[in-house]
């Protein structure tokens, strides 16, 4: 159970690229203890899919990243530097880091258009007119520049995740976090945010992806981690994870899964 | 009958007496109200612990004390210069702040954490948080709550009658010295006054509250 399997990536990149790293990180809710001694590094353009049964800490470790969680012990860093505390620092350095919620987490009073606007002209004081344009372009980029002057309420699951990814790049982001983005998704809505995400795998963007979406982790990940009871137990190409998994806790979960 | 007309001039003046006073303690409440709640729902400990405070402090005072603070304990203190009128505004807007707060921290609670958390990974500070993405969300659960705290600050006003202030407390209790008027009719037509101001208190907020919910 607390066997780790480490496996060198062919595809990640050297090291000393390390956008996020991670190093010795606990934290506990109470009693739990919830991330356990955890180790994680990820580089620059990779997509690292998280995976593992609920209440494996796997959301919390994604939320930890732009210290939506604070951790109690170890360290991490962005871009070579350390989180800083509640702050302006820390603000500045959420902008950096774009986060896609399970559920969407659109500003309910703003339409579409301002959802994608408002980081833009509130953080980096971009002119209005300028991020307005910017987020046009996103929201086509997105498949829902039709929606612009919208209400998030007035759009299907699938279209407000869409906007909370553009919402989220409209940041220029170093890195994208995504918890559990499809969860609350309708089954037909689930490809329209999967294909966006997979375009942007392509692009190079450098994705931290919470997921339950096999299919996506298959076809887009670099890496696979699989979490369970706070600890990273394997880590693998999500080939090698899937067809030769090689601890019991992740052979268990995948045969629960896979064999529907 | 006569002791509105025989009187009016009076009358109008305590009217606006205390238009005047509701309305700049209004303002007053509503702001400091406001930047109280801020404090109470901030990650600073020092303006939480002073949010307590205040609420605490203000919110169990019972307002004739209050007012006997601030118009005599302030000017011992060495606030001078300030006539009877605005320290009035002082006590009665600093005493409803109070009970203004918890309204819109309530309304506050009312915001799905979510967006809050949305709007801190977008990068903004926690002020920008709370004026862009919390509070106008807020407000419109604040808006009864508040409405009726308004109309409550209005009657309380008549207490600045014993201060020196004139406003319809003033002119009931001066005309009730005048021997000769009936004492009913003038509870009447004092009555009456501060309906008019309720009333366009309840209309007002009602028509927020209508203005508010198409915004969505």
């Amino acid at each position: 159970m607390t066997e780790v399997v480490v496996t060198k990536d062919k595809d990640s990149a050297p090291a000393a690229d390390a956008l996020v790293v991670l190093e010795n990180v606990n934290k506990h809710f109470g009693p739990l203890h919830v991330l356990q001694d955890i180790d994680l590094t990820i580089a620059r353009g990779e997509v690292v899919v998280v995976i593992g049964p609920s209440g494996s800490g796997k959301s919390t470790l994604c939320r930890t990243i732009n210290r939506l969680e604070t951790i109690d012990s170890g360290v991490i860093r962005i871009d070579g530097k350390p989180l800083p505390a509640e702050g302006r620092d820390l603000a500045r350095l959420r902008a950096e880091v774009g986060m896609v919620f399970q559920s969407f987490n659109l500003f309910a009073h703003k339409t579409v258009l301002q959802n994608v606007a408002l980081g833009q002209v509130k953080v980096r004081k971009v002119p209005r007119r300028e991020a307005e344009e910017k987020a046009r372009q996103l929201l086509d980029r997105v498949g829902v520049g039709n929606q612009a002057d919208k209400y998030p309420a007035q759009l299907s699951g699938g279209q407000q995740q869409r906007v909370a990814i553009a919402r989220a790049l409209a940041m220029d982001p170093k890195v994208m976090l995504f918890d559990e983005p499809t969860s609350a998704l309708d089954p037909e809505m689930i490809n329209e945010v999967l294909e966006v995400m997979q375009q942007l795998a392509r692009d190079g963007m450098t994705m931290v992806v919470v997921t339950h979406e096999m299919g996506f982790a298959r076809s887009a990940a670099n890496r696979v981690l699989f979490m369970a009871d706070g600890r990273i137990v394997e880590q693998a190409t999500p080939e090698q994870f899937f067809t030769a998994p090689k601890s019991d806790r992740a052979k268990d979960f995948l045969s629960k899964i896979l064999h529907h | 009958m006569n002791v509105l007309v025989d009187n009016f001039a009076m009358f109008r003046e305590g009217f606006v007496g205390t238009v005047r006073l509701t309305a700049l303690a209004s303002l007053l409440a509503l702001v400091l109200g406001t930047i109280i709640a801020g404090f109470r729902v901030s990650p600073v400990p020092a303006l939480r612990v002073f949010g307590v405070t205040w609420v605490t402090l203000l919110r169990n005072t019972p307002l004739v004390l209050l007012f006997f603070v601030v118009t005599l304990g302030l000017p011992a203190l060495g606030l001078r210069g300030w006539d009877e009128d605005w320290l009035a505004i002082l006590a009665l807007g600093c005493y409803t702040s109070a009970f203004i707060c918890e309204a819109v921290r309530s309304g506050i609670n009312t915001v799905p954490v979510g967006q809050a958390e949305a709007a801190r990974s977008v990068g903004m500070t926690f002020t920008q948080t709370l004026g862009q993405i919390v509070l106008p969300q807020a407000v419109r659960t604040a808006i009864p709550p508040v409405g009726s705290l308004l109309i409550a600050l209005t009657k309380n006003s008549a207490i600045a009658s014993g201060f020196n202030v004139t406003e319809l407390g003033s002119v009931q209790k001066t005309l009730n010295m005048d021997a000769g008027y009936n004492i009913y009719v003038i509870f009447f037509w004092i009555a009456l006054c501060y309906l008019i101001i309720t009333f366009t208190i309840s209309g007002l907020f009602r028509l927020l509250e209508n203005r508010l919910a198409v915004a969505r």
